[in-house]
């Protein structure tokens, strides 16, 4: 598949001195849901900031459709949308006209007909004539989304965008992105919760200090990085791990009634029938087994906990 | 967008600006039509008539050039300042910022936009004068001209302030604690040459004297300096105000991280 965004090398230091990217390389699909995941200060808005040229890199380079942010800044910025992460709005303005000048901005013609069937699809057309002032959180943050795909953009950026939704309006945003996703529009969003991504991207990408720690496709990420944990119900408790399990990755959960061990689902020997074996030798009874697949989530605490370097394992992954 | 430049991307901002004056256009206009009348009741007919003619003509005359030119110093630079300074504080910035619109672009949008209501708000009050005074203009081209030229510098001059603000405190202090006190004593009410020395000489390093004289003398073909002086002080603000809009457009300061 091409790539329509294209980043190499791309530093930024801050004129406070801050360190925010350290040369990061990362190639976007075309069509596809990108999610950027990492924690607060990690650089995920001054990755996406400098592609649509809100900050200026300190070194590398930035492609959008082949075309370079800098040299060729009309054409890369006509072909994205921005919806940040902040509620910016202009308070005094109705929805119709905020989202009309934004078209106007960007250098499309007027077209009625586009704003209506926009304003449709994200529930606003009956409050096309409020003004933004009036309107809820959840409102504004539609209104912000129509502004940002108001000039027809093939790439979409969206900047943690169910930050302090609720429930409900985060399923309405997830299915209206995926709604996006199969017009053709290829989107980037960054988040810090896992579910967002797991539920929503085809590639993940995860940030942390500066550095592009991983990227991997989500289903390829779950099932490498996914370790699976076997949870054994005791019948009776057990104070301490037996010195039969002594060579095993076991632990004791629920005040020892359960026994947990992780294993690598995708190793040819997951250990699991020896470890029922040696449970049967040492006679300890039990009356049921469960077993879990780690979330997006444990992966991300485990990369991002595991320093500034990326373990070499997971940086085969990066760049692809 | 064609031709590689984004006129409808400077039409949204020009329009969204001027949308903007619309929703105070009775305050915007009806604030110089009262100020200009009350000088005109206080300074013109009650002090005025006490007054003796100033190179010929009759004080109430005399000040209405200066009184154009004092509204439209405030105006320009409060509305250029405004424009640009309110999408800093809010954070609607980011769009103005990720638009495919390029610095000049943006600066004729605001200034452009700015200007045409100093523009407006200095015919009203050229207009309201007549019912106070005999107003005749020797140059009335010229006038125009003039006012355009003063209207584009001060919004210039306003924008930059705007883009350096960083509280509503700044935006308001150069406007009333610089501007107002160079109008007031760069001759708006009276000619340099009433002035005792030392103050004529002290006031020649007011250039709003240039640029009052400047005016002054589209209406009345003679001012208190040449007018060739008076052009070029105003080409000079101009030029200086744009070279300062290029360095901060280069280097992003206070737009761009």
């Amino acid at each position: 598949m091409n790539s329509i965004i294209s980043v190499s090398g791309l530093g930024k230091a801050y004129a406070s001195g801050h360190v925010a990217l350290h040369s990061v390389d990362l190639d976007i699909r075309e069509g596809e849901i990108f999610a950027l995941l990492g924690p607060n200060g990690a650089g995920k808005t001054t990755l996406i900031s400098i592609i649509c040229g809100i900050v200026s890199p300190t070194s590398g380079h930035v492609l959008v459709n082949g075309h370079d942010i800098i040299r060729n800044y009309r054409q890369t910025r006509t072909a994205i949308g921005l919806v940040p992460q902040e509620l910016h709005t202009d308070a005094f303005e109705t929805v119709i006209s905020t989202v009309r000048f934004s078209r106007g901005l960007f250098g499309k013609a007027r077209n009625d007909a586009y704003i209506e069937k926009l304003l449709r699809d994200l529930s606003l057309w009956d409050k096309r004539d409020a003004k933004i002032m009036e309107l809820s959180g959840g409102m504004k943050r539609r209104v912000m989304i129509a502004k940002a795909l108001s000039h027809e953009p093939r790439v979409l950026f969206l900047d943690e965008p169910t930050a302090g939704v609720d429930v409900e309006l985060r399923k309405d945003m997830w299915n209206m992105v995926r709604h996006l996703r199969d017009t053709g529009v290829t989107i980037i969003l960054t988040t810090h919760y896992i579910e967002e991504a797991e539920e929503m991207a085809d590639r993940v990408g995860v940030i942390n200090k500066g550095r592009l720690v991983l990227v991997e496709e989500k289903d390829v990420l779950m099932r490498k990085l996914g370790t699976k944990t076997l949870t054994v119900h005791l019948n009776s408790p057990l104070a301490t791990i037996p010195d039969a399990l002594a060579g095993w990755d076991v632990s004791l959960g629920d005040d020892g009634r359960d026994l947990d061990y992780r294993f690598d689902a995708r190793a040819e020997d997951s250990g699991v029938p020896a470890l029922i074996g040696a449970l049967g030798e040492a006679g300890i009874g039990y009356h049921d087994l469960s077993t879990r697949q780690s979330s997006l989530e444990d992966i991300f605490v485990g990369l991002v906990h595991s320093g500034d370097a990326a373990p070499e394992a997971l940086a085969e992954g990066t760049g692809a | 967008m064609s031709g590689g430049i984004n006129w409808r991307g400077i039409a949204a901002i020009y329009f969204f600006e001027i949308h903007r004056f619309g929703r105070t256009i009775w305050t915007s206009l009806m604030t110089p039509v009262i100020t200009t009348s009350l000088y005109f009741i206080v300074f013109g007919s009650a002090i005025g008539s006490r007054m003796t003619e100033i190179d010929g003509i009759a004080y109430a005359s005399f000040i209405v050039p200066g009184l154009i030119m004092l509204s439209m110093f405030q105006e320009s630079i409060f509305n250029a300042s405004f424009g640009i300074y309110m999408p800093k504080w809010t954070g609607t910035i980011y769009e103005l910022l990720s638009a495919p619109l390029s610095a000049i672009e943006t600066v004729i949008a605001y200034v452009g936009a700015a200007a045409s209501k100093s523009m407006m708000i200095g015919l009203v009050i050229f207009a309201t004068a007549h019912l106070f005074v005999d107003v005749h203009v020797a140059h009335p081209l010229l006038m125009l001209g003039f006012m355009m030229l003063i209207a584009v510098s001060f919004c210039l001059f306003g924008f930059i302030l705007g883009v350096w603000a960083q509280n509503f405190e700044q935006l308001q202090v150069v406007p009333l604690l610089v501007i107002m006190p160079m109008t007031f004593l760069g001759g708006a009410f009276y000619s340099i040459h009433m002035l005792p020395e030392p103050w004529r000489t002290i006031t020649l390093f007011n250039p709003v004297i240039y640029l009052i004289s400047g005016f002054r003398w589209t209406f009345f073909g003679k001012g208190d300096v040449a007018i060739g002086i008076s052009i070029s002080v105003v080409a000079a603000m101009l030029l200086i105000c744009i070279a300062v809009i290029h360095w901060v457009f280069k280097t992003g300061y206070r737009l761009k991280k």
